[in-house]
């Protein structure tokens, strides 16, 4: 069972990671990686969104979309899902956890329109995922996405200091960065086969 | 006659300008900003997630493109239909939700038409929801604009995203794969190797990357001749700015 648990987990972070090779949530991964407190808060954000909308949306699609037969309806009900939680987590940091609204604040309502938090709700019914199973890939799929937005800022920071050709200046050279972060992540195939021997 | 002449050459206020450029959305004008001048992905780089993630062949380019296509254009429709009647506090989940509609027809009519299509674009057909194009062109255009012209940008828009969709799908296949639409090429002859990189989740980092230095180059050109004006729904003058904000105009309501 636990194995279980451990082969989700590092193919969330590792193998599969969402932003460098499910491509979810590239948006905020290009647009707050530009330093390392930012990208911090960003993903602190959204992986408290991700948790908490994956313990929601799990009982709405088991008890109430499917035994109704209103399966068709799970994007729509998501979306509008994640769009009310985070507008209630906003409200309920600010009342009673006002340090951690201070530190996310900004950073939540973005992220109503970042895919990764859509995505990991979709793909934990689409997996036949359980309720235990569906919570520790949301919190693996956080931790991918907080860990490459760290290495990121490290990366970008980097290219700041250097001299890059005019052409490449801007978006161009951090997409190409990109590009090479994932290439180290695409040395992580095949490591839940050979750990867990799957 | 010559009254007419003199009020041509009046001075005119920033604001009296800002209401001729205004009126200079023009069938034509519309079309060719939403294909060229801020071409959704390769200038305005909103809808990252599916143009990197679907890119591995030419076909799925294509049919995410149509997708996106026909969710815009039909959610814009709609949304200028009903742009006096939404409240402005709600107008973002209003949005949404006309949007949301749209993709699940699309998802239905994909998974019961093409079912081999439905596996290979997957999860990424309900993701099209949150693609930012849609909701930058609802806030920006479709709420502010009458019918026709609100039709006429979804469709120009979800061109220049397919084209861009194209473009980026055909470099990854032939390169990648060797073949272009699933057919193989013969112009590289069997010494052609093809290079597997370009399929694998870096190549397309890496294509993007290079698509968008080239448009950058290209417009920079177009500007020294005609002192280009190609900003961003945002107000924001390079395409990177805008990045900083999914969803670019959600958050400067915010702000105001």
């Amino acid at each position: 069972m636990s194995k279980e648990f451990l082969i989700i987990i590092f193919s969330a972070i590792l193998v599969d990671n969402f932003v460098l090779s499910k491509f979810m949530g590239i948006c905020s991964f290009l647009g707050v990686s530009k330093n390392l407190k930012t990208a911090m808060g960003m993903s602190g954000a959204v992986v408290c969104v991700m948790l908490v909308a994956s313990a929601i949306t799990w009982p709405i699609q088991h008890f109430l979309l499917n035994p109704l037969k209103l399966g068709y309806l799970q994007t729509l009900v998501f979306i509008l899902v994640i769009a009310a939680l985070v507008q209630m987590i906003e409200m309920i940091m600010k009342k009673s956890m006002p340090p951690l609204h201070k530190a996310l604040g900004i950073y939540l309502p973005l992220i109503t329109t970042n895919c990764a938090v859509l995505g990991v709700t979709i793909l934990n019914i689409n997996q036949n995922y359980t309720f235990a199973e569906s919570m520790v890939n949301a919190l693996g799929a956080g931790i991918g996405f907080t860990l490459s937005l760290f290495l990121f800022s490290g990366v970008r920071s980097r290219i700041d200091k250097a001299d890059v050709p005019e052409a490449l200046k801007g978006l161009p050279i951090t997409l190409i960065s990109a590009s090479l972060v994932a290439v180290s992540f695409l040395g992580f195939k095949g490591l839940v086969e050979n750990l867990f021997g799957g | 006659m010559s009254e007419n002449k003199m009020k041509d050459v009046t001075y005119r206020s920033p604001d009296e300008r800002l209401a001729e450029k205004k009126s200079k959305y023009t069938p034509k004008y519309i079309f060719l900003n939403g294909v060229l001048f801020e071409n959704p992905a390769l200038r305005l780089v909103l809808g990252t997630c599916p143009l990197l993630a679907v890119t591995i062949s030419a076909k799925s380019s294509l049919f995410m493109g149509l997708a996106v296509l026909f969710v815009l254009t039909a959610s814009e429709a709609i949304i200028s239909l009903l742009r006096n009647v939404i409240p402005n506090k709600v107008r973002i989940p209003a949005f949404i939700t006309i949007i949301a509609t749209f993709v699940t027809i699309v998802q239905m009519l994909i998974s019961a038409y093409f079912p081999a299509l439905n596996e290979s674009l997957g999860i990424y057909i309900p993701l099209i929801v949150v693609n930012c194009i849609l909701l930058a062109r609802a806030e920006t255009f479709a709420s502010k604009q009458k019918v026709l012209p609100s039709i006429l940008d979804g469709f120009s828009m979800g061109t220049g995203f397919t084209l861009a969709l194209l473009l980026m799908g055909s470099i990854r296949e032939i390169l990648g794969c060797g073949t272009f639409f699933d057919m193989k090429l013969p112009l590289f002859g069997s010494v052609f190797e093809p290079m597997m990189f370009f399929m694998l989740p870096p190549g397309g980092f890496f294509v993007f990357g290079i698509c968008i230095c080239l448009v950058q180059m290209i417009m920079k050109k177009q500007e020294k001749h005609s002192s280009g004006k190609g900003t961003s729904p945002c107000g924001t003058s390079s395409p990177s700015d805008c990045l900083s904000c999914a969803g670019c105009n959600l958050c400067k309501g915010k702000e105001e």
